[in-house]
């Protein structure tokens, strides 16, 4: 569904992201993860349009869409969600999320039902409350609304799990679950590994502004690149020893 | 049409106004009914220029400071279509909006596609009203810095009435008007759309928001009803020049309006245009009481104390102050404000 193919992002000598290819198939969870720096939500903007890659193309259903900008993506049913979230603080939540919704119901009626819709999925009540009212949580599943109200067929989550703790992490997985199921693509940045491991069925790993590793969740995480560029050079040799000592 | 019950209920009460002026006049609150009239006018034209700048800058948040660009642009469409080309002045009236508008697309285009946000798009309002204002004091089609003088015609196909109690109504009719656009711009698509650009402008991006497209249809709809206030001061004062027209008062009263009454609110506007030029006459008449002479300028140093109380106290204009009593939100007298 989504191609990224050689895609590289430089800022002045700064190389964020570098030739980086990968692919997620319809229907899947793709999961992208690495080390702080490494350059995921830079590949994010490039391929939601807020960037324009410095060299390689983003094709999406087979159709370039290399720095297409952000609404017109939105029209063609792409996503996302912001890691650090951008509510409409001075709309209610119901508003909020309505604003999505109005990209594919031009009447308020069916916008403000869409978006009801839409926050019962990801478990949202009490919607006629200011959105800066909201917890953390609270924060991420309006983020996660707003973005499936404009019905997308593929969504892009940035670390929607960050920040929350374990109770709160383990209440929206099922909902992410669920988006899935209901026939959106998901490409997912996340740091949370529980979540990565029971959600994805294809990660790949970015560090550096490269992409070192890919695979099933079980088997990036034996890989010794994957370790040593989360724990520093030698690391997996040094773990594996310890492993065999102990 | 719950929504729009409330708003219906202020416009009743203002057209039922003319029934207290002789109430007022007793009272010795106006010298006579003329006074009040002339006073509430000018009120409500200052609130259809700030009507039209709360679209842009109230909803939209994009704070303009040279909403005089449009209403001198109005208000010399509605003199010289009538003075040099014989156009009747129901007939310019519209004619002055749709220029008004033009203005209001082409400084919104030029400002939007470079990008500008907050205080570097108030500058260049600011310099195109100045432009504006510079260029109407030197063409001769403008009469220059001599003004233009629409004759006095007595009439109803000339948009001029003998009692100011018809214009009163002319002018309520427009504000009116553009309370129920108002209100249903609230609850339509393009209002969401609006409030979430000024909210958050990469957000709203990301759910298929075309920014560009939002800010000029609202800039241009802005600038054709601060156009029609100019028009309408045409026709109540038959004189403008540049100063008046163009002049950076207008672009003030227009945002400070809102900005007192209540930021990106229906009622703001008005609210707010009755609390400055009500203080502000108030004010000079008391003045005149107790030195026996005009102080001028007197009404500005009100707007001034006005304002700063206003920020320091209630951010969210004096509606913002009415929401906190539980009477006002009950009834929801001042409906809800669109954002913020």
């Amino acid at each position: 569904m989504l191609d990224v193919r050689s895609v590289t992002k430089r800022f002045g000598g700064l190389v964020a992201v570098s030739d980086v290819s990968l692919t997620v198939p319809e229907g899947s969870i793709t999961g992208l993860i690495g080390p702080n720096g490494a350059g995921k939500t830079t590949l994010f903007t490039l391929i939601s349009g807020f960037q324009v890659p410095t060299a390689g193309e983003v094709l999406f259903r087979g159709e370039d869409i290399t720095g297409r900008a952000p609404e017109r993506l939105a029209v063609m049913g792409i996503a996302r969600t912001f890691q650090i979230v951008q509510p409409f603080a001075g709309l209610s939540v119901a508003e909020n999320i309505a604003v999505g919704a109005y990209l594919r119901h031009a009447g308020r009626a069916e916008a403000m039902a869409r978006a009801e819709a839409v926050a019962a999925m990801v478990g949202l009540a009490d919607l006629d409350r200011p959105a800066s009212s909201l917890t953390v949580a609270g924060r991420k599943r309006l983020e996660l609304a707003r973005a499936l109200a404009t019905e997308p067929q593929l969504l892009l989550l940035d670390e929607v799990l960050a920040g929350l703790n374990p109770s709160e992490i383990r209440d929206i997985i099922p909902v992410i679950r669920a988006i899935r199921d209901a026939g959106v693509t998901i490409l997912m940045i996340e740091h949370v590994m529980q979540a990565v491991m029971s959600l994805c069925e294809h990660v790949h790993v970015l560090a550096n502004g490269r992409l070192i590793a890919a695979g099933t969740p079980a088997e990036v995480v034996g890989n010794p690149a994957v370790v040593e560029a989360y724990l520093g050079h030698g690391a997996a040799g040094r773990l594996q020893k310890g492993a065999a000592n102990g | 049409m719950k929504a729009y019950r409330s708003l219906l209920v202020v416009i009743a009460a203002l057209a039922a106004l003319p029934l207290a002026v002789p109430l007022l006049v007793g009272a010795g609150l106006f010298a006579g009914p003329n006074t009040f009239y002339n006073l509430m006018i000018f009120i409500l034209i200052i609130t259809l220029a700030a009507q039209g700048w709360n679209i842009a800058g109230g909803y939209g948040g994009q704070f303009s400071f040279g909403h005089a660009a449009f209403f001198g642009t109005g208000a010399y469409v509605q003199a010289v279509l009538q003075t040099r080309y014989g156009v009747n002045a129901w007939v310019a009236l519209p004619l002055a909006a749709l220029l008004g508008g033009l203005v209001g697309a082409a400084i919104g285009t030029l400002a939007f596609r470079a990008r500008l946000r907050g205080s570097y798009f108030a500058l260049v309002t600011l310099a195109f009203a100045e432009v504006f204002r510079i260029l109407a004091n030197a063409t001769p089609i403008t009469g220059g810095a001599a003004g233009t003088l629409v004759p006095l015609k007595i009439g109803l196909g000339q948009m001029q009435f003998a009692s100011s109690t018809t214009f009163f109504y002319l002018a309520l009719t427009f504000v009116a008007a553009v309370l129920l656009l108002n209100r249903a711009l609230e609850r339509s698509r393009f209002g969401a759309w609006l409030v979430a650009v000024r909210e958050n402008e990469d957000a709203a991006r990301a759910l298929g928001v075309d920014t560009l497209k939002v800010k000029l249809k609202a800039i241009t709809l802005s600038a054709a009803i601060t156009a029609v206030a100019g028009a309408l001061y045409t026709q109540k004062f038959l004189y403008i020049d540049a100063n008046i027209a163009y002049g950076a008062w207008i672009s003030v009263e227009a945002l400070l309006a809102p900005i007192v009454g209540g930021i990106g609110t229906v009622l703001g506007p008005f609210i707010g245009a009755v609390a400055l030029i009500g203080l502000g006459e108030a004010a000079k008449t008391a003045i005149h009481a107790v030195f026996g002479s005009a102080v001028p300028g007197v009404d500005l140093v009100v707007y001034g104390v006005l304002l700063i109380v206003v920020i320091a106290f209630a951010p969210r204009g004096l509606l913002g102050l009415f929401g906190k009593f539980d009477l006002f939100a009950r009834f929801g007298i001042f409906g809800k404000r669109g954002g913020r």
